[in-house]
């Protein structure tokens, strides 16, 4: 397997969706190359540090003001 | 989860929707404080401005309270939800962007290959090299640069936890294409954030 078909199957490592026989040839390539070992572990850091910051953080008195609005919009509805 | 007829799981929402329906307007305030926050956050992140995004809260919420009807429950309501809120989220980027065409069905590039690769390892605690806010900005200015078509597949499938299924319905496209602008999502984010995060950090140029 070359690094870019391990690059275009990185997600079903990632997602957990590979085939036993895909996880097999995607692991005997990790132990061969530590690039795409590099890869692999910095992609699934990236998605846990996005996941696990609110970039967008709605303020609570923002958040009452508008649920306020909206609900009094609803009502004449 | 309550159970139904002992084998399928009804998700609380559907009650919420039903009273809803029903004029009940305390069960739709429920059903506003349970998502206005992940709302916010998706149209934050594709309009790239706070006061639209506030304006997206409004809207999208009042427009399912309205089109209520319409939903039919074979689809979860909150997917129902965030496609309103991504729909009408495009429609102020257009308004913002005059003349310009809004799509996430934009040409974007999805070939494999040609991608240059950061090969350097990461530190092994990413988040201690930075404090709090200055983390959140790097990590904003760094989804900002993706394409409109990427970044929003990646909120929604990545940060927010929608299935490829939902996303790809969410957002009127295939599931292929889904998976595709994902894969493309991820490694470009990755791409980005190596300057920031690199062993050799702070002075690897991220700064």
């Amino acid at each position: 397997m070359t690094c870019t078909e391990f690059l275009a199957q990185l997600d079903e490592l990632i997602d957990d969706e590979a085939t036993a026989s895909l996880r097999a040839d995607l692991e005997q390539h990790l132990r061969e190359c530590e690039h795409c070992e590099i890869t692999l572990n910095t992609t699934r850091t990236t998605i846990q540090i996005y996941r696990s910051h609110e970039i967008y953080e709605l303020p609570e008195g923002v958040r009452i003001r508008l649920e306020q609005a909206i609900m009094a919009k609803c009502r004449k509805c | 989860m309550i159970q139904q007829s002992g084998t399928e799981e009804v998700h609380p929402d559907v009650l919420l929707v039903e009273r809803a329906k029903q004029g009940d307007v305390a069960a739709f305030e429920k059903l506003v404080k349970q998502y206005d926050r992940q709302v916010f956050r998706i149209a934050n992140h594709i309009t790239q401005n706070r006061e639209d995004a506030e304006d997206v809260v409004q809207d999208a919420f009042l427009k399912a309270f309205q089109k209520l009807d319409q939903f039919q429950g074979n689809s979860k309501f909150y997917t129902w939800l965030v496609r309103i809120a991504v729909n009408e989220s495009l429609m102020r980027l257009r308004k913002r962007r005059t003349g310009k065409m809004v799509s996430i069905d934009e040409d974007v590039q999805t070939e494999d290959g040609a991608m240059p690769r950061d090969l350097a390892d990461w530190s092994p605690d990413p988040e201690a090299l930075y404090g709090q806010s200055e983390m959140a900005e790097i990590l904003k200015k760094t989804i900002q640069g993706l394409p409109e078509g990427f970044r929003v597949v990646f909120v929604l499938r990545d940060v927010e936890g929608l299935s490829t299924e939902e996303t790809a319905d969410t957002l009127g496209l295939s599931v292929p294409a889904v998976k595709s602008r994902l894969l493309r999502a991820r490694l470009q984010l990755r791409e980005r954030l190596a300057k920031y995060f690199r062993k050799d950090g702070k002075n690897g140029g991220g700064k």
